[in-house]
């Protein structure tokens, strides 16, 4: 497995047409750990489906957030699930819509997910959570690295610690965050690890010889 | 010990204000953790306290950051499976539902209803270790140390039933993506069944020990409250939400596996106080026996498998799936690029989520408090910092 090198070559944003061609090479490649006993030839497995695409979604909130935002928002349905993307300069004021409009009212996480060969590198994603209505919501933006996402933290307190940690880990800044600082990893680390860049068994060595008094963490 | 920059001598300010009834008292700084008994682990709590009074906290997070989430992105999805067991390790069965219902979604494929009956059963009996290692736990924080010793006898029956099944105890691995790995051992059905008639009275044990126990209720009556709308805010989910007065459950709201074939009730609570959390949670175990009960009469025949590929690659997509673990909703958003390994996993653990109410909880209150509340959160630290 070429663990170590996975990071930065990954295939950058992905595209329902890469999923295609992924799908359909897949039979090309065996497990390596087969054990020899159990059936060796196993007839290459049905050609999996291309798998499914995201589908418009439409609804009567869509159409309401499509009346108030017009083509800065894009519904997408997703084997069931739906979730808007949102360009980044209305993504604050559509958080605050669904969230007083619409009664989203539990902010369940906030994440990012990085895409290094993207023009904009980030998506933040929030996943949102409404007791009326007993339905979820993703809501996705674009950033690129030197931008910052707004925070909901005014919205739901729940993001505060959840923001935190996505500046940690990806080192993007949440506008209006009242106490934005590592969560998880100690204050003075340098690197943001979640980032495709960060390698899995890198480490902030300064930071371990000073603090730990060894040479390596590894 | 930090000092606030704007401190005067308490002496002074006792003459300036030239009031004899005013006694000003420093503020002080005190840490508690991170190795202290009552933290379940390595949490570091910053108490800012007048006397005995707690003006704020402030945790302090991440002793037992391991990096799994970035680990996922390093293994196929296979090999991560185990890994998951390894967050909330005390509910390790419920950590693997989680994870392979959402990559099992993200391949549209579904575990076959005999599978998911296997699932339901040791999930539930999971919540029940779970709830057992809590209670005995938090009593014994708060001062009592018998119930430790009742739940852990007890909880050992469940373990043996896991380690029958799986050959482990603890991280049990007990799922695959696409249904379970093993079938059922001879005598699966009738050891659960003799479990659950061994273990109902054992819950009455507990009761008679605690529900009225003066001390008990002293310690734990109007201590930490929080609000329905509070919880909500601040997505605190699983049992403390349900003690709120919020009946709400994603067994019920989003039933996943077979939970829809299974009656049961929510048990609510309506102070949202450490006593209705505790009550709320022993409720809870009944209620997990009953399910128990339901899955074993009705187990179906048939595979344990669903047809899945060897190598798994996961057409590209994204997927949040979450369940009700038994500390709260347990998510996971699995990102795939079509390769073996998944793009991203993210875990939305509830243990963390939960965490960030503790500041609200004990403002106002004893530094006793703080044990019990922390206590009644039902945190797990390898949750909280993965």
């Amino acid at each position: 497995m070429a663990d170590e090198t996975k990071g930065s070559d990954q295939p950058a944003p992905p595209k329902p047409s890469e999923g295609a061609a992924a799908a359909s090479e897949k039979p090309a490649a065996p497990p390596a750990a087969t054990p020899p006993a159990a059936k060796p030839a196993v007839p290459a497995p049905p050609p999996k489906p291309a798998g499914p695409v995201p589908l418009p979604w439409e609804s009567e909130m869509v159409t309401r957030l499509r009346q108030r935002f017009g083509s800065g928002l894009q519904p997408f349905t997703y084997l069931g699930q739906n979730y808007v993307i949102a360009d980044p300069s209305i993504v604050a004021q559509v958080l605050q819509e669904l969230r007083d409009e619409e009664q989203f009212d539990y902010c369940v996480d906030v994440t990012a997910v990085h895409y290094p060969k993207r023009e904009k590198q980030f998506d933040v994603v929030w996943v949102l959570y409404s007791f009326p209505r007993n339905q979820r919501v993703r809501v996705k933006t674009m950033i690129a690295e030197a931008e910052s996402a707004p925070s909901a933290t005014a919205l739901w307190e729940s993001a505060n610690w959840l923001e935190r940690e996505v500046f940690d880990m990806f080192g993007l800044r949440f506008d209006g965050h009242p106490d934005l600082r590592r969560i998880l990893l100690p204050d003075g680390w340098k690197g943001h690890p979640l980032r495709k860049d960060y390698g899995i068994i890198q480490q902030d060595q300064e930071w371990v010889q000073i603090n730990l008094g060894i040479e390596s963490g590894q | 010990m930090s000092e606030s920059t704007t401190r005067t001598d308490p002496i002074l300010a006792f003459e300036e204000k030239k009031d004899p009834t005013f006694l000003d008292a420093t503020e002080l700084v005190l840490n508690m953790g991170p190795q202290h008994p009552s933290t379940h682990g390595v949490l570091r709590v910053i108490l800012k306290l007048d006397g005995e009074k707690v003006l704020g906290t402030e945790c302090v997070i991440g002793y037992l950051h391991r990096g799994v989430e970035k680990i996922a992105e390093h293994r196929t999805y296979a090999m991560f499976n185990p890994y998951v067991d390894r967050m909330d390790y005390v509910a390790a069965v419920s950590n693997g539902l989680g994870y392979c219902e959402a990559v099992e979604k993200l391949l549209n494929v579904e575990a076959p209803p005999r599978a998911q009956y296997i699932r339901v059963i040791l999930t539930e009996l999971n919540r029940i270790a779970s709830h057992q290692l809590w209670l005995g736990t938090h009593a014994l924080d708060i001062g009592a140390m018998t119930p430790l010793f009742y739940t852990f006898r007890d909880r050992e029956e469940v373990l043996k039933i896991f380690e029958r099944y799986c050959g482990a105890r603890l991280t049990t691995h007990s799922f695959r993506i696409g249904g379970c790995q093993y079938e059922t051992y001879e005598g699966f059905e009738q050891d659960v069944k003799k479990f659950c008639d061994f273990f109902e009275p054992k819950i009455d044990e507990y009761e008679q020990l605690l529900t009225t126990n003066r001390i008990w209720v002293q310690r734990t009556k109007g201590v930490g409250i929080l609000s329905g709308p509070d919880c909500k805010a601040l997505g605190v989910t699983g049992p403390v939400l349900r003690a709120s007065g919020v009946k709400w459950d994603l067994r019920k709201a989003q039933p996943y596996a077979a939970y829809k074939d299974f009656e049961f009730e929510i048990p609510t609570g309506q102070n949202g106080d450490t006593y209705d959390r505790y009550l709320v949670r022993v409720a809870e175990m009944r209620q997990s026996l009953r399910i128990i009960r339901q899955a074993v009469e009705g187990i179906p025949e048939g595979a344990i498998m669903a047809k899945i590929p060897k190598v798994l690659k996961p057409p590209v997509g994204e997927i949040y799936h979450s369940i009700e673990a038994p500390k709260g909703e347990l998510g996971y958003f699995v990102v795939s690029d079509g390769s073996t390994q998944p793009y991203r996993v993210r875990v939305r653990p509830p243990s963390f989520v939960n965490l960030q109410a503790l500041n609200k909880m004990v403002i106002g209150g004893l530094v006793a408090d703080v044990v019990a509340v922390i206590g009644t959160l039902d945190i797990v630290l390898g949750e909280v910092d993965r």
